[in-house]
Parts: C-alpha cells; sequence; structure tokens
C-alpha cells in the first residue's frame, strides 16, 4: 500500500513538472487524454471482464458532441464537455442495456457491432464533417475565467481532471458497488443467487465507463482541435484494449502506463516504419495474450506481492 | 414500367441479386465462423483477414505464378488453411482452457498482423481481378441482365454451404465432430482424436472463408482491408442467427444480404447498418439469436 503511495505521488509530481522538462505540452496532453480513456475502459473490463470492443463509440461521439457544439454553436468549453459525456452516457445506456442480455464474447461482438453503428452515422451525418472531420476546435475558457488557449494552461486543466477521475475510480472501485462488480466477475450465478441485480449493476458499470470514456474524447477533441472518423472507429476502440491489456488490467496504473507506451509507439512508429506499425501492434497484442496476461503492472504487483507475501 | 416504392423494378432486382451475392458471402464466412466456434469456443476475428487472404493468393497466383480461376479455387483455401492449421497448432491451442475472449483478442492480433504485411506489400488501394472467361457476360432474362459470374457466387457458395451442413449433420464424421463440440472429453475417451480434430477444424473453417475470398475477388476490389469491416458484419449475422447453428448461420447470412440489398433501394443511407439494427431487434426479443438454443 505503502509502495503504491509512494509511485503515485512521484508520478504526480513528474507530470506536475513535466511542461518543464522539455516536453511537447500538446503529446503530453494527448497521452493523459488516452490514459483517461484507457482507466475508463479498465473500470468496466478490469473490474468486470466485460470487454467491450467499442469503446471509440464514446470516445468519438463526445469528441463530436464538443467539438461541433464549441466551433459551430458558440459553446463554452465546460458546458461543451458536459454535453459530450451526457451524450456518451446516453449511448452508453442504449447500447449497454442492449449488450448485457449477452456475456462474453457475445458481449464483445455486440459492443463491437452497435459500435459501428455509431461510426456509419458519424460518418454520414452532417454536423460530424463526414470524412473531413472537424477542424480548428477552439479551447475556449473555463467559464470565461482561465483561457485555456496556452499549451500550459490547459496542461494543467487537462491534468487536473485527470487525477480527478483517477481518485473518482480508485473510489468507485473500493466502494460497496465496487466490490458487488467484482463478486459478479468472480462467480456471476453466485452474486445472482445472493440477490444482486446483476444486470443492472452491470449496466451502471457499462453507463459509468461510458461517460468517462467520452470525457476523455471531449477532452481530446479540445487539446489537439480536430477529430475524425479515425476516433470513432474500429481501430480506436482496439487501441484502448490494448493499453489496457499491455499495462495490466484490473490494475490502477496499468491502463496509464499501457496508455503512454501504445500512444508513444503508434506516434514514433508511424513516422519511422510506416504500414509496419499496424504489423508492430498487432504483434504487440499476439505477445501479451500468450505470455503476458496480467501486463507491465499486474506482473510487477505480482512479484512484489509474492516478496511481502513469503515471510 | 413497374415500379415498387417508386423504384423501377429492375433496379429493385438488381440490388436484390447484388444482396444475394453479398449474402453468399456472409453465409460461407458465417458458416466458418459458427463451426470453429463450436468446436473450439473461439470466435475467429482473423475470419475477414483469412477471407482477404483468399483474395490475395487467388490474386498473387494469377498475376505471378499464372494459376488460373478455378486452380485457385481450389489451391488458396488449401493453402490459407494450412495457415490458419499453423496458427492454431502454434497460437490459439495453448488459450483453450482460459476465457474465449482471450482467443478473440489473440486473433484480432493476427489478423493486424495480416493486413499490415498485405499493406506493406502491395499498398492500401483495390486491385482488380478479371472475372474468368467462361463465366462473363450475362443471362437475359427480358426484365433484367443477370451476370454470370454472380449467379455462379450465389450458385457455388449455396452448393458448398449445403455440403458443409450435410457434412456435419448427416455424415459419421460430422457425428463425431458434434460429440467433440458436446462433450471433448468424452469423446477423446472414446478413443477420437480430438485435437486433431480441431485443429483441422479450424483449418476448414479458415479455409471456407478464404474460398469466398476467391469467389469475390472478380466482384470487389481486392485490397488488404476488404475483411476488416466485413467481420464486423458477419459477427452480427452470427448473433442474430444463433452462433452454435450451423443451419442459422446459413440461412441467416443469405437473408440478411437480400435485406440489405433491398434497403439499398428504399433507403440507401441506412444500408450499411440495417444489419446491426437487426441484430439488437433480435437480442432484445430473443438474446439466443433466432436459431440459437439458451444455454
Amino acid at each position: 500500500m505503502r509502495a503504491e503511495f509512494t509511485v503515485n505521488l512521484v508520478l504526480v509530481l513528474f507530470a506536475l513538472l513535466a511542461p518543464f522538462l522539455g516536453l511537447y505540452p500538446v503529446f503530453l496532453m494527448k497521452l493523459l487524454c488516452f490514459a483517461l480513456f484507457a482507466c475508463a475502459f479498465n473500470l468496466l473490463f478490469g473490474y468486470t471482464k466485460m470487454l467491450s470492443f467499442g469503446h471509440a463509440a464514446y470516445f468519438g461521439s463526445a469528441a463530436y458532441v464538443t467539438g461541433w457544439l464549441v466551433t459551430t454553436r458558440g459553446w463554452g468549453t465546460i458546458e461543451g464537455i458536459l454535453a459530450g459525456v451526457v451524450v456518451s452516457m446516453l449511448l452508453g445506456l442504449v447500447i449497454g442495456a442492449i449488450a448485457v442480455r449477452r456475456q462474453g464474447i457475445y458481449f464483445a461482438m455486440i459492443t463491437l457491432a452497435l459500435a459501428q453503428v455509431v461510426y456509419f452515422i458519424c460518418l454520414q451525418a452532417q454536423f460530424t464533417g463526414g470524412e473531413n472531420g472537424l477542424q480548428s476546435i477552439p479551447r475556449g475558457s473555463v467559464l470565461g475565467i482561465l483561457a485555456l488557449s496556452g499549451d500550459r494552461t490547459m496542461y494543467y486543466f487537462v491534468l487536473a481532471i485527470f487525477i480527478a477521475v483517477y481518485l473518482g475510480i480508485r473510489r468507485i472501485v473500493h466502494s460497496p458497488f465496487g466490490q458487488v462488480l467484482k463478486a459478479i466477475r468472480a462467480n456471476e450465478p453466485r452474486a445472482i443467487s445472493l440477490g444482486y441485480k446483476v444486470d443492472r449493476y452491470k449496466l451502471v458499470a457499462f453507463v459509468l465507463s461510458a461517460s468517462l470514456a467520452g470525457l476523455a474524447g471531449s477532452l481530446k477533441a479540445l487539446v489537439l482541435g480536430f477529430v475524425t472518423l479515425t476516433d470513432v472507429s474500429q481501430d480506436t476502440s482496439a487501441s484502448v484494449v490494448l493499453m489496457t491489456l499491455l499495462g495490466g488490467s484490473g490494475t490502477f496504473l496499468g491502463p496509464v502506463v499501457g496508455a503512454n507506451v501504445v500512444v508513444t509507439l503508434e506516434e514514433y512508429l508511424s513516422d519511422l516504419v510506416g504500414s509496419w506499425v499496424s504489423v508492430i501492434i498487432g504483434a504487440i497484442f499476439v505477445v501479451c495474450i500468450m505470455i503476458f496476461r496480467r501486463g507491465f503492472v499486474g506482473e510487477i504487483q505480482r512479484r512484489f506481492r509474492r516478496r511481502t507475501d513469503s515471510p | 414500367m413497374t415500379t415498387v416504392f417508386g423504384v423501377p423494378l429492375p433496379a429493385i432486382l438488381g440490388q436484390l441479386m447484388l444482396g444475394l451475392v453479398n449474402g453468399s458471402f456472409y453465409a460461407l464466412l458465417s458458416l466458418g465462423l459458427a463451426v470453429i466456434f463450436g468446436l473450439l469456443g473461439v470466435v475467429n476475428f482473423a475470419h475477414g483477414a483469412f477471407y482477404m487472404l483468399g483474395a490475395f493468393a487467388a490474386y498473387i497466383g494469377l498475376q505471378f505464378l499464372g494459376v488460373n480461376y478455378w486452380l485457385a479455387l481450389l489451391l488458396a483455401p488449401l493453402a490459407v488453411g494450412v495457415l490458419g492449421i499453423i496458427i492454431e497448432r502454434l497460437f490459439l491451442r495453448h488459450l483453450y482452457q482460459l476465457e474465449p475472449i482471450y482467443g478473440l483478442l489473440l486473433t484480432f492480433g493476427i489478423a493486424l498482423i495480416a493486413e499490415g504485411i498485405m499493406r506493406s506489400q502491395f499498398g492500401a488501394s483495390g486491385k482488380s481481378y478479371p472475372v474468368p472467361e467462361l463465366l462473363r457476360g450475362g443471362f437475359n432474362l427480358g426484365f433484367m441482365v443477370l451476370p454470370i459470374y454472380r449467379a455462379w457466387v450465389v450458385l457455388a457458395s449455396v452448393t458448398v454451404c449445403g455440403m458443409t451442413w450435410f457434412l456435419i449433420e448427416r455424415t459419421r464424421l460430422g457425428a463425431m465432430l458434434r460429440a467433440a463440440t458436446e462433450n471433448a472429453k468424452l469423446t477423446q475417451a472414446f478413443g477420437i482424436n480430438v485435437p486433431v480434430m480441431v485443429m483441422l477444424t479450424f483449418g476448414a473453417g479458415v479455409a471456407l472463408a478464404a474460398l469466398a475470398g476467391v469467389l469475390a475477388a472478380p466482384v470487389v476490389q481486392v485490397s488488404p482491408l476488404m475483411g476488416s469491416s466485413l467481420v464486423i458484419v458477419v459477427f452480427a449475422v452470427v448473433v442474430i442467427g444463433g452462433m452454435g447453428s450451423i443451419a442459422g448461420a446459413i440461412v441467416s447470412g443469405l437473408v440478411l444480404g437480400l435485406i440489405e440489398g433491398f434497403t439499398k433501394v428504399i433507403y440507401p443511407e441506412a444500408s450499411n447498418i440495417v444489419v446491426f439494427v437487426i441484430m439488437a431487434v433480435v437480442l432484445i426479443w430473443r438474446p439466443a439469436g433466432l436459431f440459437g438454443k439458451e444455454q
């Protein structure tokens, strides 16, 4: 516990100082957005074992809604973000209500298929800009007081939200609600026989995860100033799965680590090796599934526990 | 001229024919997916990639090795099937005792690798594959011209699906396969080599996908990404049909192809999503799928 606290403290200090260490703030913000996205995904996958293969639907649709409202409707930044989150929450409610009726791989296939519907809607709708997407989205300001146009200000804004959500997720997982989710993960029939309305718990977890994924998407739209079809695509859904697996699903820090690794890889490899990038990502997927199912953080935690457990 | 919903009849029939052709691909692909799932409990995400590899095998055969269409129809599924067997032995075999989602994720990774390699070798743009000479032209049915190749695709795929159904449901080999699906350990205790059967089943399912790829090569553009969105539609098709059901996979594949074609006529914007919407409705109404049994 103490070790974990120290690690978290060091990471927060590092994140606070990062813009002064010569790291490019926009890239750091991109990392934070995807880390937030992966944390949201992990809340569902890591603690309920429900594999949603369509999380880009919530990420991307919130990004589109926020981007559109802020750019063409003149909405404020905060209102825009909130609207994005509400849309992804409603979307999560509809898709979740259908998907929780089946388990395991069926759940994965259904979320994937319904996310594809969202993709096609974004492709054909007017407000999304179709193939072009949305461009030059202004960052605006926090309630007209704090202008976010500066990269450093924006960075601390995103970091504050990220830390708040990260702590919130910890709280949710440790809460009685989180314990019930873990019970459902461990033995669903037993949870049902104990009187828990399992489907309702799953749906709440799904909606929470979708809303937070939406928050990540909205922030990403503001940070980078553009939204494209990639944000709602199957590729984004897959890459959040990879981030979570690689970092360690069911751990708090795992998704953060995984997102950093995957985003950095994608960023630098795409210049270096072109279309081989998907081969490399695919190979990481295979290696991860074959020999590294706990992920980085999961593996470290296991070693650490084993050492402290033995007398 | 006769019109339906304000659309001339020949246009409708043309779209329905296209829908039926797509439906044949759905049927072949979802059949393979259902057979693999039945025995291995693995949802093969790489199914679309194997379909793509089948089409590319035909293309490469014709361009570089002088293998004609008819030979490719035999050789491409064989080659891709062998590749499938290698993948089963190297990777999938070690995941059977784990939760099925790991199989899904592994095959997804394999699909990424296959698509990435093909893209780096052949680029992202589509390649065209000529229609074999014997099947060029069309029948004039009076109210529309039916391209011979399209009719051939439907005929070939329905025949192959029917044969597969017969093999699984009506022969001794199929009985063993069904027994192993029901209870692998007990079947093995009766002296049937289940691991080999699993391996060959995966190979056969993958070969069906490759066959669909070869059949598709002359009617669609052969490109590295041709399978990646198709596989999602096929997932929806098997969810609608009910995962374990062989006949369900075939019938719902063909029917959904037709429905998709019909939607293209009356409301083109929805044609990409109609299958998914039907899936959602079916799930609300019958969670196990139309032909599936509730476990």
